[in-house]
This record gives structure tokens, C-alpha cells and sequence, in this order.
């Protein structure tokens, strides 16, 4: 067996995208030896790619808004799947945690009287988006590393883990995984791990997500006996780029839409005010003339159509194009151009501007975008107790988008960022106060280890296995005909006898050249992540068999109240790992207090 | 040069990638003949190769654009993002060459080791805010859009990587932060609610003064930020401002002014 480095800390957070970031933040000011632990640089992180903003009841614009305004549009937006304990505070929270940015350096754009100003987005009642132009991730995530570097916080960088490991009670208290610049395995101990490792979206072709969204956290949870929910819950952005091929999937902002941007088909009609759904049929305007006015006068109009929520707008696309009433490359149009004039969009969009003339040779200035669904979030993932964050096995906590239950079966716009501060710093309080609470020093296995280490180097002795990319491929190829953005039970049948196979692969593969910085070695190792995140949404697509927020099955087109009162809950009992089978499970939905269930009827 | 490889399926047009292999030890440019697809950029090309015929070609990337700065390499001699450099914008007919930032230390390929920047990033004194007045803090539009030019930076470290001062003299890295970090002070200068002073640590810490405005790092931003006019000399003027009028020297001698210096800051 290979020699390794250990490293034991109180707390050791896996992730260090906004979540990780400012959990470790909490965990450091708390006085506890803390890590940060990351796949790639410091920074690079996914929250990188937010643009339009993080959704807080601040009230600067519309003195209206509050927080019971922002819970009633979260859970209508999540279909009423969400967990409403972490939706009520979360809509509580996330004001305190905007100002606490501010106070870290964040720099937000402007109302006239100097306060943070706040954009129109999707499913939000009022204007309620704090942004930075189009690029409030990178703020976020600039401000929160900055803060962290002057913390003095260990960061691992270029580091992946493998898994997670028990202690002979039960309790999460070890991690290992290898450096990717020199390949080597490192192990790490603690007294709680904070798992914030972002989402799940490269196993599909069309994603908005980078490489690293191969579900590590999701399948790492369910590895070490810990429950996911929700996992049917995928979010196909409405907006993507459709063209050139080689940026398919790329991300364009709902920030468009949100100013002043509309959605036209291949006869330049605005079809949303087609797909108005009951539900959103009272606050959605009926005609043009009333959806332009919404834009200056929120009182006296009702909003466009083209800001329903996510789940609704992609569909609606899905159906344009199905109908043969798409954009040239097989999207729809996306104009900007002909509303708002070239100086306001420069200003207003100013990473839109650029994305598209460098990589398209589009000038959204003078013409419409082509723009198509994408797979983008996941709503799904581990479950936690929504006041500390802890996963159900003890010694783990999990916030961000690795978490479940926030958004139910649809997420609104903002209401990510604002996620990652609001539960990142409550898993960091959670973590650091269980670190408190456990006596003696954390001990795993060494054997575990051992046993690690032989599978994550047995590609490199093989001869005669699979090529990663060619099995990567394949996987995302099934995924987006078969787990897509409509589903159908004979569809995710086929799509589970498939994972099966790849899992057979999987544990075969071969790889060429050495240990330091492989990509087609870290490929590998990343491949179990996303068969098993892969196999849950497919299994929890075959369970809930009605359409509701970012799942829609074909074979069952509406809601089913029966249905919308539980989740499908998702575990490993006695086996473990990517090629143990996992269990789904309907249970019932937390029970709502009564004075939150009143918010939701008002103005419904 | 190493042996052709092929990669894919011949097409009307093929291009040459000449990519930099190696590791510390050494390395030579490789050809990959691969066919040109309509509205790639360099990074697809890559993708490509490593999908079928180096597998192990170690290569940087993260969002594919242009948003996360992880991709940085220098094509046809030039620091550039591979997500956000097209094809079609390359020289047609001619090899498309492929090498890793020279002014950091090679890990292997086209991947080298940043960890330089991440070192400067911890001398930076914090950002530290002004008591909060009641109802929190007003800012005009206007004085946050001076900061939110250099908040724009990506972190690519290709300024780093052109900036003569250390892409040819190693042994200025201990005493140059680098334009990358001109721009983090100038920004924590002039954010309105900071109270730090970091005029003296860009003075003496960081080697302001031996940036000579060559507008290297300017040009190669990707970003677009005016690092020379908007960063650097304003920095150098406020810098020559604190050290050499001795009526602001006596100023702040007699009045305790309320900006701390860049050590005091460093202390707390």
C-alpha cells in the first residue's frame, strides 16, 4: 500500500464555492482549526458562473418586498416540495447575510439614493436581486475567498476526494482522496465535514456546468449511508445558447429577461402568453402592452410571462420547437436588441455582451439570441435538518446546492447565492458546534484507506478496459435522451438497464500515462460520482410518476396531490458504493405550521 | 518536434495543434493534426485530442467562459484564455501553437504551478469598513464603479505572466505583488468605505515602483481593465503623494490621520 500524508483539522469542508467558503469562514471566526478542501484553484469555483444576482427581501427598491413575500414566491416557485423550515429561513436570513458581504468588501450596484439595488427576476414578486452588472457570482465568491485568505484558513487546492469514512461509532470523521498535480493520495481526519460540493449537471450533454459538477458530494453522502431526496428534481435552465455547437448549453442570464429582454418564436410572436399556467394565471400579465408596463410600474401591472418561473419557461421553449416554431440552430429567439438600447444592455449585461460576440459573433445589441433549455441546477441532493445543516448520519453537514430541500422541484432565479451564504454559514455553525461537542480525536480505518487507494490506481495497471472520455460520453449522450427535460417511464427504464452497463465499465477502465495532473485518470475517478447521482435521478424520476416543477413525465403530464406530499428518499443500508443498489423511498413532507400555510394563499 | 497524431476523423480542413508536453525536467511541442469544426475555440481543440489520442494531455479549465480565468496559456506567443480564443480568429493554414505561462513553473503540459499568486494574495491587508451608519451604507453609483472595474479581474494571471518585471527575473517575484495585485490594492484604495492605507506597502512590499508602464498587462487582459491608467499610475501618484510632500507628511504626523498605515493594517 502507498504512503500518504494526514492531515487532521476540527472541521474540514469539502467545496469551496460559496457554501464551502463561507462555512469555513463561520468555522475559523468560531476558533476552530479549520480546511478548506477544492477540486480546483482557489476561486474557480462554479459560483464563478451566477450572473444575475442573490435574491434578498431588502426592500430597497420596492419597500413592500419583506420575507414572508420571498417564502411564499420560493415555495410556489418549488411547487410546495420545498423543505419550509429552510425556505422561511432562508427568505429571513438572506437580507443580514447581503449587508454582511457588503461589509467584506462586496460592491453592489446602486439605487439613486446609494443603497443596493435590486433587479426583476423570475418567479420573484418584486425586485429583489442584489447583482453586481451580470457577474454577482464572481463577487461573491471574490468577496468570500478574500475574506477566508485573511482568516488565514488552510485551503487544499487541486484536491479530490474519493470518500468519506467512518469512525467504529458511526461518525463521520475522515476523507481521502489524491492531489491532482502530483497524483498522490492524501487522507484527511476531523471532527465534522461540511460536504459543499456544488452539483451533478456534467452527466448531461447540454449543460450549463463544468467539469467539475460530477456529483461527488451527492454520490459521497449516499456512499456513507446518508439520505438524499428530491433527486428527480433537475432544473433545466430556459435559456441557454444554442449555437456554435461547441458552446451549446452555455448560460444566458435570466438577468436579460429580468431587463426587458423577451422570448419570440421563429414568427416573431411572444408565445409565453400561451403557457400561463393556473397557478401563476392571477399576478401574470394578459397582454403586451400590460407586460411592458410592468417593467417601470409593478403596482398598477401585472409581470410578463416571460419571468415565470424556470420550469415553466423551458417547457414552454421545449413546445415551440417541438412545434417546428424554432430558431435556425433549435432554439428560440431571446430579444434584447430591439427593446432596450445598446448603451443600457452594454451596461446592464455587460458579460452577455461580450459571451456572445466572442464566441458566437453575435452582437445582442442589433439581433435576437438563440437561446434553448440547459441543464443547469439540482434541486435534489442530501437531506439536512434545515436549522444546522446536519445530513443524517452523524458528523455530516451539507449546504448549497448539494443539499436538498430548499427549492422543492424548482428553484427560483437569486435564490442560489442567497442559498450559499444563508445555509453555507449555518452548516459552518452546525459543524463547528458538533466539532465542540465530540470528545477524543477522530481514528478511521486504515484499511479503508488502503482499500481506496488500490481502486482509484487499478485503472492505470489495466490493459484491455474502456477509454473514460469514451464512457463519459456515452453516459451524457443517455442522460439528455432518456433523463432529460420530458420523461417517460419506458425512457428511464431503457436509461437504467444503461447505467448498469456503465457501471460494469466503469469498474474496468483503463487509462494511459502517469499520476501528476491525468485528466483522462481523473475522469475516471469521477465516473462513479456520476453514475450514482446519474442512477438516483433516474430512479427517482421512475418513482414519482406526475409532473411537477423541474420533473415532467409525458406518461403522467399534471400534478398529483397525493404525491406532493412526500419525497422520494434515496439510501444505502448494507452495501455500499457505486455499484450497490440504492433504495427509494416515498416519506412525508415536514408538516407546515399553519401560520406560514396562510402566507401561501395570499394572492393566489 | 514529436511524431504527428491523429485525432478524429480527416475532414476537408485539418488543422495542426502544436502543444507544448512536458514537465519540469523537460519537453518538446508535439503536432495533433485534428479537423477544424465550425465555431471552436482553442479549448474544444484540446478536448478534443485528449478525447481520443492523449487522454493524459494535462490542460486547465474550469467554466469554458471566460468567467473563472482557469485556462490561461500563451497561443502563437500570446497569454490567452483557450475557452475564449476562436479558430477562426487564428491564422489559417499555419500551425495553432500551444504553450504553458512562462513566467510560473511547469507542473506538466500546459498546467503550471500559480501558487506565486495565491502567496501575494495573503500580504494583502484586509478590507476594512468604516463604522456602519444607521440604516447601513450609502454609495454612490458612480464611486463604486472605480472598484468594480479591477472586482471584474478573473484571476487569470496572464498580467502576471507578461509583466517583464518577473516573467524574466525570477528573483524579483520575493519583492514585485504584480499587476494582478496593483489592481487589488488601487481597488481597496478606493473603495469608499475602506479606512486601511496600503500606499506605503505598495511603496515597499509590493515594488510599485519598479512596474515601468509598459501596458503589457493592459493589453493582454481579458477583461479589459485599463490596469496601467486606472491602477497602476494613479497608485504610483498616490504613493509619491504620501512619501514625498512633506506638508502631508506633517499633515498626518500632527493630525493622526484616521487611514492606518499598510503595516498597522497588517498588525490589525
Amino acid at each position: 500500500m502507498a504512503d500518504y500524508d494526514t492531515h487532521d483539522y476540527d472541521v474540514i469542508v469539502i467545496g469551496a464555492g460559496g457554501a464551502g467558503l463561507r462555512a469555513a469562514i463561520e468555522a475559523e471566526e468560531r476558533g476552530l482549526r479549520t480546511a478548506l478542501v477544492c477540486k480546483s484553484l482557489l476561486g474557480k469555483a462554479h459560483t464563478v458562473m451566477a450572473e444575475g444576482g442573490v435574491a434578498a427581501a431588502m426592500g430597497n427598491v420596492y419597500p413592500e418586498d419583506n420575507w414572508e413575500v420571498h417564502f411564499r414566491d420560493t415555495m410556489r416557485g418549488g411547487k410546495m416540495l420545498n423543505n419550509w423550515r429552510m425556505a422561511q429561513l432562508h427568505a429571513q436570513e438572506s437580507p443580514d447575510r447581503v449587508r454582511e458581504l457588503e461589509r467584506w468588501g462586496a460592491l453592489f450596484d446602486r439605487t439613486e439614493d446609494g443603497r443596493i439595488l435590486q433587479r426583476d427576476f423570475g418567479g420573484h414578486r418584486f425586485a429583489r436581486l442584489a447583482h453586481v452588472g451580470d457577474r454577482t457570482g464572481l463577487e461573491l465568491i471574490r468577496t468570500l475567498q478574500q475574506k477566508a485568505v485573511s482568516l488565514g484558513i488552510d485551503v487544499f487546492m487541486e484536491c479530490k476526494i474519493l470518500r468519506l469514512l467512518p469512525d467504529a461509532e458511526g461518525r463521520i470523521s475522515g476523507a481521502v482522496g489524491y492531489m491532482r498535480p502530483t497524483g498522490e493520495v492524501v487522507a484527511f481526519t476531523a471532527k465534522s465535514f461540511v460536504l459543499a460540493t456544488g452539483s451533478i449537471g456534467k452527466s448531461w450533454k447540454y449543460t450549463s456546468n463544468s467539469w467539475e459538477s460530477v456529483g461527488d458530494g451527492h454520490a459521497m453522502a449516499i456512499w456513507a449511508g446518508a439520505d438524499v431526496i428530491d433527486m428527480e428534481c433537475v432544473q433545466f435552465h430556459p435559456t441557454g445558447m444554442v449555437w456554435p455547437l461547441s458552446v451549446r448549453g452555455l448560460l444566458v442570464t435570466e438577468g436579460v429577461r429580468g431587463d426587458g429582454g423577451v422570448l419570440r418564436n421563429s414568427e416573431g410572436k411572444r408565445f409565453m402568453f400561451d403557457y400561463v399556467a393556473d397557478m401563476f394565471r392571477a399576478e401574470t400579465a394578459e397582454t403586451e402592452e400590460e407586460a411592458d408596463g410592468w417593467y417601470d410600474d409593478h403596482a398598477n401591472n401585472r409581470r410578463t410571462p416571460d419571468l415565470l418561473p424556470r420550469d415553466e419557461v423551458a417547457r414552454a421553449i421545449n413546445s415551440e420547437v417541438k412545434a417546428g416554431r424554432g430558431s435556425p440552430h433549435g432554439g428560440v429567439f431571446l430579444d434584447i436588441a430591439s427593446r432596450r438600447s445598446s448603451e443600457y444592455i452594454r451596461r446592464r449585461l455587460p458579460s452577455m455582451y461580450h459571451q456572445f460576440m466572442e464566441l458566437a459573433g453575435v452582437d445582442i445589441t442589433a439581433v435576437p439570441m438563440e437561446v434553448g433549455p440547459t441543464c443547469h441546477y439540482m434541486m435534489g441532493g442530501v437531506r439536512v435538518d434545515a436549522d444546522t445543516a446536519a445530513a443524517t448520519v452523524p458528523g455530516l453537514f451539507a449546504a448549497g446546492e448539494v443539499a436538498g430541500g430548499m427549492h422543492g422541484a424548482n428553484r427560483l432565479g437569486g435564490n442560489s447565492l442567497s442559498d450559499l451564504i444563508v445555509f453555507g454559514r449555518r452548516a459552518g455553525i452546525g459543524a463547528a458546534d458538533y466539532a465542540e461537542g465530540r470528545a477524543g480525536s477522530p481514528s478511521v480505518d486504515a484499511a479503508e484507506i488502503g482499500a481506496v487507494i488500490d481502486e482509484v490506481y487499478a485503472p492505470f495497471g489495466r490493459e484491455d478496459g474502456r477509454n473514460p472520455y469514451d464512457v463519459q460520453h456515452e453516459l451524457q449522450e443517455t442522460m439528455q435522451a432518456l433523463v432529460g427535460i420530458i420523461r417517460t417511464g419506458s425512457e428511464l427504464e431503457e436509461a437504467l438497464g444503461k447505467l448498469e452497463d456503465f457501471k460494469e465499465q466503469t469498474s474496468k477502465l483503463s487509462v494511459k500515462g502517469g499520476r501528476v495532473y491525468n485528466p483522462g485518470w481523473n475522469l475516471a475517478t469521477d465516473l462513479p460520482s456520476m453514475i450514482t447521482t446519474s442512477i438516483a435521478v433516474t430512479q427517482g424520476a421512475l418513482h414519482r410518476k406526475e409532473s411537477r416543477g423541474g420533473h415532467t413525465r409525458e406518461d403522467f403530464p399534471g400534478p398529483d396531490s397525493e404525491l406532493g406530499k412526500v419525497n422520494f428518499v434515496q439510501r444505502q443500508t448494507a452495501e455500499r458504493g457505486y455499484l450497490a443498489p440504492i433504495s427509494v423511498n416515498p416519506e412525508p413532507l415536514l408538516e407546515m405550521p399553519p401560520k406560514l400555510r396562510a402566507l401561501l394563499e395570499e394572492g393566489s | 518536434m514529436a511524431e504527428n497524431q491523429r485525432a478524429g476523423e480527416a475532414n476537408h480542413a485539418d488543422v495542426t495543434m502544436r502543444l507544448w508536453r512536458g514537465d519540469p525536467s523537460g519537453g518538446e511541442f508535439t503536432d495533433y493534426v485534428v479537423p477544424a469544426v465550425e465555431g471552436e475555440v482553442v479549448l474544444d481543440v484540446i478536448h478534443r485530442i485528449q478525447g481520443t489520442v492523449a487522454p493524459d494531455l494535462a490542460c486547465r479549465w474550469n467554466c469554458k467562459a471566460g468567467k473563472c480565468g482557469s485556462c490561461s496559456a500563451e497561443i502563437n506567443g500570446l497569454p490567452r484564455l483557450l475557452c475564449m480564443t476562436r479558430m477562426d480568429t487564428l491564422p489559417p493554414g499555419a500551425p495553432v501553437t500551444v504553450a504553458p505561462m512562462k513566467a510560473f513553473p511547469i507542473i506538466r503540459d500546459l498546467v503550471t504551478d500559480v501558487s506565486f499568486n495565491f502567496e501575494v494574495a495573503k500580504t494583502i491587508p484586509a478590507f476594512q469598513p468604516g463604522p456602519e451608519p444607521e440604516g447601513g451604507y450609502r454609495m454612490a453609483q458612480v464611486d463604486v464603479e472605480r472598484g468594480q472595474e479591477f472586482r471584474k479581474c478573473i484571476e487569470c494571471f496572464m498580467c502576471q505572466d507578461v509583466c517583464h518585471v518577473i516573467r524574466d527575473h525570477e528573483e524579483n517575484k520575493p519583492k514585485y505583488a504584480g499587476p494582478r495585485f496593483f489592481i487589488r490594492l488601487a481597488e481597496l484604495e478606493m473603495h469608499p468605505l475602506d479606512v486601511n492605507d496600503r500606499r506605503e506597502l505598495a511603496r515597499q512590499g509590493a515594488g510599485l515602483g519598479m512596474c515601468n508602464i509598459t501596458k503589457c498587462c493592459t493589453e493582454v487582459c481579458p477583461e479589459h481593465i485599463k490596469i496601467t491608467d486606472n491602477a497602476i499610475i494613479p497608485m504610483k501618484e498616490r504613493v509619491v503623494d504620501a512619501h514625498y510632500d512633506p506638508v502631508a507628511w506633517l499633515g498626518r504626523k500632527i493630525l493622526r490621520r484616521t487611514k492606518k498605515t499598510a503595516p498597522e493594517a497588517s498588525a490589525g
